[in-house]
């Protein structure tokens, strides 16, 4: 196109967002895995190069600081967390990974850091990365089970006393803007889970959407209201009686170890990358991975869940008669109607005025 | 840059070098928190002393202790956010010992063409989205200026393969987002994952893997959905292959003498992957048989040469020493194992043995200053407690495979010296052979040239898998799994290679319940700090030493050698450390003769 064509009639649907430029800054120095990072990168929808290299139309322009991915090291990647305490990254997005460590049990040394203090040439911990910057984050985001409630980490017996980012800052915890928390729970966070997230509050952000609905563990509902079972392929299993009592099956888990009924989650019904892989619609037990109770409330996780009992005997004898009756069906529509034959005589029923 | 502090000249030692303290804290493009703590001598150009240095303490060990011992497989696979899958699966080798049961083996076929994808998926983001990028035009162009020059003049000598017609074309294309290589290899992470999440459900955190075998349900779409994308990886490692062999034939060419960055004395372990179902029983009593049978040979090579393929000989050798980490030692604590399953006696500090007691304490470079213990290797021939490295894993793997013979399975065939991968005729590129051939440095540059031969081999390894796995379900043995009960009382270990090298599993059961348990990861082995003999861990002492051919002065410099040092060893420091390397602080006015002051330059 010419430099001097005027601009094409079209552009007048392309409005400006209400904030042209947006940092995410992503702290990955909780006790995590960064399994939480390294899933993002698995994201189609959208993936990590959409939102940074400005393919979605409406979005501000993203500037991502993650440790994982950073062109910059040392002090160089380190300045931004300087600039973002001193008020001059703004706006920008505070991402937590891993759950936070309580610092405060023992006399001295750290459970978590990052980066070193100038001035006394010791670690800084995570957690005082957290109170310099959520003050001064537009909206702050738990990613993955360990930011969210705690997670693997947080099991019973563990040494750091750790906890998830509500713990820590509050559950009634406002950012400056007005957000709540945003946790998007899972070990690790599903790929698109997060990334969709992320992009609904850039569109926020943008002046695109309205305040992100979330539920009483400040989850995405979009995302989190339905459970694991009601989006999981071998629920017809269930509703039939139908029960694997081995793992070498492609029938029900739950009487060896799933607790899809009771987890908040989509992963069955989205899967875990391109609509391939998940967990009980693949033969893996639902551990609970998503919810705040894991991993203790689940465990021992190849046992049959306590409470699961009940309602798996309830439905064996009507699953049992459903099955046997849904059998004799099946057995009628896998046969074809009786006219569609190779014989002289037509039978369909229609009547030929003259052949 | 890294981090400086005041730069002065050592007045004492006047007339001796400029001896500059510089740290990169944290070190990013890698997985988990590291930093690295130098001095370097500008006047030698050559980086004096290291510290690496972790800041993530998180417990596994006390933690699982008490818990059931079929759940471990489900919990330590959040030890990496990387390569749990590999943790996963070696904790279900453990548990297989434990409990004494044999998966099926269209079981142990699906696991391998998992972790197969894995290595595929792992090697292929690290090397080309964060390796890359140390080797990319912009990070060329700021460090190294006369080299970019250069690149733009030499042609490349596979571009008829691989498209990129100067090497400098190879390394606009490296360019973080913007690069069309970065983006054509992170898709390509995504479809190995795919791959992946088709064996063992999700990538991380696998959901299908159990002792005693796998719920993937296995039928013929399973594998359909599995071989199509392989052959899309297979054919994109055609090109993937020769790219890297120029760009890394260029560094030693435009910068004569390159190949001493990061190379340190050929102590490497590799502990074998990928189990053959008709050999392997997971009886410690066969392990030697069932561990040559491996379809990468475990090994430990001295000095070029491979003292041991025996996976018991490697298990009993392992000890984990103190000296520099934040804890207490176990010396007098319980000993769980006194023998192991053959008889040989279990020395205290071996896994199976040990108690992890922290202690938080500030950081001291003098005296503690990780959270990584240091693990050894025991050489009985001479008794010395060797710093094994695993190189990041490719290097380690091939070596000792290659030396050891023993591997023959027509798409791969380990000769004596090298190792041949073989990859047939895909869409738009003809059947090729590529031969990794035994370097003459464990270096920087041959780690890094490893790791993609390495994901060749992984997708050859897959297609045998996959025919494997294929006549299992054609004859109708599509059972995935096999019953087992915990025992009262057991022991068991499990061993591995987690992506960037050495995994190792030691569980004791008491009462049905873990009474002990060590994973051994290899960042450990490469990441960890001088031990309790001063004996420095391999990332010190590969970046010690290492010549600085950067071009810049100590006011902007940017370490990029030290980096390509540090990331050749694939850092995973959730699985253990953080290196720091110190940004231009003048150093005391007395230096240990051990950091080579006395010859340094006025």
């Amino acid at each position: 196109m010419p430099a001097h064509a005027a601009a094409p009639y079209g552009q007048i649907t392309q409005k400006k967002p209400a904030v042209a430029e947006v940092h995410i800054l992503w702290i990955t120095a909780g006790l995590g895995c960064d399994g939480d990072s390294v899933s993002i990168t698995a994201a189609t929808q959208p993936s990590i190069e959409d939102v940074v290299l400005g393919a979605i139309p409406g979005l501000p322009k993203v500037h991502l600081h993650n440790p994982v991915l950073a062109y910059e090291t040392g002090d160089e990647f380190m300045k931004y967390w300087y600039l973002a305490e001193e008020g001059k990254l703004d706006p920008f997005v505070l991402v937590v990974e891993g759950s936070i460590p309580n610092e405060k049990i023992k006399e001295e040394g750290y459970w978590a850091a990052l980066g070193t203090n100038p001035d006394t040439g010791q670690p800084i911990p995570t957690t005082e990365w957290i109170d310099r910057l959520a003050p001064k984050a537009l909206a702050v985001v738990g990613a993955g089970t360990c930011a969210t409630y705690g997670g693997i980490h947080a099991m019973e017996g563990n040494p750091t006393g750790c906890m998830g980012l509500a713990d820590y800052l509050g559950w009634g915890w406002k950012s400056k803007a007005g957000l709540p928390i945003v946790n998007v729970p899972g070990c690790p966070v599903q790929p698109d889970n997060f990334m969709e997230t992320l992009l609904y509050l850039l569109y926020q952000v943008a002046g695109r959407a309205p305040m992100i609905p979330l539920d009483e563990q400040l989850r995405p509902k979009w995302l989190f209201e339905q459970t694991v079972h009601q989006g999981c392929d071998r629920a017809g299993y269930y509703e039939e009686g139908d029960f694997a009592s081995s793992y070498n099956s492609h029938k029900c888990l739950v009487k060896i170890g799933c607790w899809g009924p009771v987890v908040n989650c989509n992963v069955p019904k989205r899967g875990w990358m391109a609509g391939l892989g998940g967990c009980p619609n693949v033969g893996g037990i639902c551990i609970g991975c998503t919810m705040p109770g894991f991993p203790d409330k689940f465990m021992p996780f190849m046992d049959e869940p306590p409470g699961g009992r009940l309602s798996s005997t309830a439905i064996a004898t009507y699953g049992k008669a459903i099955r046997t009756l849904r059998a004799v069906t099946n057995h009628t529509v896998n046969k074809e109607p009786k006219w569609r034959h190779s014989r002289s005589q037509l039978t369909t029923g229609y009547q030929p005025q003259s052949y | 840059m890294g981090t400086t502090t005041t730069i002065e000249r050592n007045q004492e030692a006047a007339g001796k070098g400029q001896l500059v303290e510089m740290n990169w804290d944290p070190i990013t493009r890698i997985v988990g928190s590291l930093g690295i703590f130098t001095k370097i001598d500008f006047g030698k150009r050559k980086v004096a002393e290291c510290h690496s240095t972790s800041s993530i303490f998180r417990g596994y060990s006390i933690f699982m202790k008490g818990k059931d011992p079929r759940d471990s497989h489900f919990i330590t696979s959040r030890i990496c956010g990387i390569c749990g899958d590999n943790h996963a699966t070696c904790a279900t080798y453990a548990q297989n010992m434990a409990f004494g049961v044999r998966p099926p083996a269209i079981a142990e076929w699906i696991v391998n063409l998992g972790e197969a994808a894995e290595y595929m998926f792992d090697h292929n983001i690290f090397q080309d989205n964060l390796v890359g990028v140390d080797f990319c035009e912009q990070m060329v162009k700021e460090t190294n200026p006369g080299v970019f020059e250069k690149a733009e003049k030499t042609e490349s000598p596979h571009a008829g393969v691989h498209g990129y017609r100067t090497i400098a074309d190879i390394m606009r294309a490296l360019n973080p987002f913007t690069g069309a290589f970065y983006r054509e290899a992170l898709q390509m992470s995504r479809l190995t994952r795919e791959m992946f999440c088709l064996m063992e459900g999700r990538h991380v955190h696998p959901s299908t893997l159990y002792p005693g075998g796998v719920g993937t349900v296995a039928t013929v779409q399973l594998f359909t959905d599995y071989i199509v994308r392989l052959m899309k990886y297979v054919e994109f490692m055609k090109k993937v292959v020769p790219l890297h062999d120029d760009l890394f034939d260029f560094f030693y060419e435009a910068l004569p003498g390159y190949e001493e960055v990061g190379r340190r004395r050929i102590l490497l372990g590799c502990w074998g992957s990928f189990n053959d179902p008709d050999v392997c029983d997971y009886t410690y009593q066969k392990m030697t048989d069932w561990g040559r049978a491996m379809y990468v040979t475990p090994g430990v090579i001295i000095d070029g040469k491979q003292v041991t393929t025996d996976l018991v000989d490697i298990n009993l050798n392992i000890r984990i020493l103190l000296g520099s980490s934040y804890y207490d030692d176990w010396q007098n604590a319980e000993t769980f194992v006194k023998h192991d399953p053959l008889g040989n006696p279990v020395d205290q500090r071996h896994p199976w043995n040990q108690s992890t007691i922290p202690r938080p304490q500030k950081r001291d470079f003098a005296g503690k200053y990780t959270w990584v213990m240091s693990p050894r290797w025991y050489d009985k021939r001479t008794g010395d407690y060797l710093a094994l490295d695993t190189g990041g894993g490719p290097i380690a793997r091939f070596w000792s495979t290659a030396l050891a013979g023993l591997v023959d399975i027509g798409y791969i065939k380990a000769t004596g010296h090298s190792v041949k991968i073989y990859l047939p005729k895909t869409m738009s590129l003809p059947e090729t052979e590529l031969e990794w051939k035994i370097p003459k440095w464990s270096n920087a540059i041959e780690r890094d040239r490893a790791r993609t031969y390495f994901q060749a081999y992984a997708a050859a390894a897959a297609l045998h898998f996959a025919e494997k796995a294929l006549a299992e379900l054609h004859a109708g043995r599509t059972k995935t799994w096999n019953d087992f009960k915990v025992p009262e009382d057991a022991i068991g270990c499990g061993f591995h290679e987690a992506v960037r090298g050495v995994l190792s599993h030691h569980v004791v059961i008491r009462g049905k319940k873990i009474a002990n348990y060590h994973p051994y990861p290899p960042t450990p082995w490469n990441a960890n700090p001088r031990d309790i003999y001063g004996t420095p861990g391999p990332y010190e002492d590969a970046v010690q030493n290492t010549p600085i051919f950067e071009e810049n002065g100590p006011e902007n410099f940017k370490g990029i050698d030290i980096m390509r040092t540090v990331r050749s060893f694939d850092p995973c420091l959730p699985c253990g450390v953080h290196m720091y390397l110190g940004d231009g602080r003048v150093l005391e006015t007395h230096h240990s003769p051990m950091f080579g002051m006395q010859s340094s330059q006025p």
